[in-house]
């Protein structure tokens, strides 16, 4: 590895002031799964860690029936997925959190490490959009919060500016009658990079959905929130018309590229595809 | 540039100071400065578990944690698993049950079975699968590595 250096810090302000002196090639360090191995490629210039695991503000996993759940940025998925409020109230992020990686991965890697890095594929942003999440960001003129759907801008580029880092993400506490899911396509089993990855959460009034949002990955330069699709559904009960809607939705919304895992009339299909699915499922939870 | 660190952990149970670089990862530091050579490098970007230790009791891959970082944690590798002479159950059952060949990935999965049986003593086959994912074996065809922990599992619940 090129030459690096380490630094630990204890609070959010040491935090600031150390991306600040370390500049531009000055890069947080949560769980390391993506940024170690960038710091080794040299395809980045980055010489300087700054490990954010010493401020308990950005280690925690805490619900409240009333206010929901915060997740701070650098909680690994295995804290997540263990923790029975998530289990119970936010089961999107259990399927998410489950699949980031294999276990190993998944003893270090954040969902704020997974925003923060950007990639179009990140299996935790759908489900974070679909659940309404927002991003608490702290930098030097304070804290503002950005919601998830807002916070990627580009491949591996975010609205962080200079000397700000991600403290946590908030989701509101689920409605009652709602529900959501996440799902993502690979062509094995685990350990892969999202083909085309899907999420959706649905509220019903009896059998009416009044409320749907539905979010598509790996189909465009950042994840995307599919407002069409969510409105095909809003309004009606759930009927294969309804859900041939929002899947047509999704189709029109993804622009996508092909590469070494999919082409583009795979992703487009996939995302029709995946949307239907998630709704299906995301409707099953809701009805508990 | 790059810092000269000393690192105190406990590896393997022994409390140890390493003099490391800023830029080790605990990989290359348990590898080169403290003389942990159970631990292999398969990948070093996290895809194949070769390099799985434990971590304050929980599965990583040392290529992607930082030396530094570890300050103050306990680390354990294959080293660890064994009680003086006596073979871990987990390594018992690779010997007896054939579960490996070139012997490269052995480490990981021993210590990423250990890691396993600790959460889960009685694993599904599907929860092995699942939760050996991470790593790789070119050699064994992955079923006997499987039954291998299904062994150990077995072993340990009627001798505990
Ligand atoms: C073998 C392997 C398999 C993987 N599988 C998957 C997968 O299935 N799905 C998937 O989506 N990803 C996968 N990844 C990628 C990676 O594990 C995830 O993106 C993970 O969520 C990153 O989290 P982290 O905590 O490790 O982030 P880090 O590597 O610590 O950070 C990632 C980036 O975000 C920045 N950053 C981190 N936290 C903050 C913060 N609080 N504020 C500002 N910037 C921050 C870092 O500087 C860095 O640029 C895989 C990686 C590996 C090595
Ligand atoms: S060497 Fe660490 S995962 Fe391969
Ligand atoms: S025994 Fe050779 S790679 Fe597993």
């Amino acid at each position: 590895m090129q030459d690096l250096r380490y630094a630990k810090v204890s609070t959010v302000d040491d935090a600031v002031a150390a991306l600040q002196a370390g500049g531009s090639t000055a890069r947080v360090l949560a769980g390391g799964t993506d940024v170690i191995v960038q710091a080794r490629a040299r395809t980045r210039a980055i010489d300087m860690l700054i490990d954010i695991k010493g401020i308990d503000e950005v280690l925690q996993v805490a619900f409240d029936a009333d206010g929901g759940l915060t997740i701070g940025a650098a909680a690994p998925c295995y804290r997540i997925y263990g923790d029975a409020d998530v289990r119970e109230h936010y089961p999107a992020l259990i399927d998410c959190s489950t699949l980031i990686g294999g276990t190993g991965v998944q003893g270090r890697a954040s969902l704020g490490g997974n925003l923060c890095n950007s990639s179009p594929s990140g299996d935790s942003i759908p489900a974070m959009i679909v659940l309404e999440g927002r991003a608490e960001i702290a930098g030097p003129n304070g804290r503002r919060t950005v919601p998830v759907e807002d916070f990627c801008t580009g491949p591996g580029r975010n609205v962080l500016e200079p000397g700000e880092l991600l403290v946590s993400i908030h989701f509101p506490a689920p409605a009652p009658n709602s529900g959501a899911a996440f799902l993502r396509f690979i062509p094995r089993n685990e350990m892969d990079i999202a083909v085309v990855n899907a999420a959706t959460q649905l509220r019903f009034d009896g059998d009416t959905v009044s409320w749907a949002r539905v979010s598509l990955g790996a189909t465009a330069p950042t994840p995307l929130f599919v407002t069409a699709a969510g409105e095909a559904l809003v309004g009606a009960a759930l009927s294969d018309e309804t859900i041939a809607a929002a899947a047509a939705a999704s189709k029109a919304a993804a622009s996508p590229i092909d590469d070494m895992r999919g082409s583009i009339k795979q992703r487009k299909h996939l995302s029709a595809v995946y949307t239907q699915r998630t709704i299906a499922i995301a409707a099953e939870r809701a009805r508990g | 540039m790059s810092d000269k660190i000393i690192v105190s952990a406990t590896i393997n149970g022994d409390p140890t100071d390493i003099l490391v670089s800023s830029r080790d990862s605990l990989l290359e530091a348990l590898r080169e400065r403290a003389g942990v050579l159970g631990v292999k490098e398969g990948c070093n970007d996290g895809n194949c578990g070769a390099c799985s230790v434990l971590l304050d009791g929980r599965l990583v891959n040392s290529c992607l944690v930082m030396a530094a970082e570890v300050e103050g944690s306990d680390v354990t590798t294959v080293e660890g698993l064994a009680e003086a002479d006596h073979l871990h159950p987990l390594q018992q059952a690779f010997l007896e049950d054939a579960a490996l060949q070139c012997g490269i990935c052995t480490p990981g999965f021993l210590v990423a079975a250990k890691a396993l049986l600790d959460e889960n003593p009685s694993p599904s086959e599907h929860e092995i699968r699942y939760w050996l994912a991470g790593n790789l074996c070119r050699c064994t065809g992955y079923d006997k590595i499987v039954r291998a922990v299904q062994h150990a599992a077995e072993t340990l619940q009627t001798t505990s």
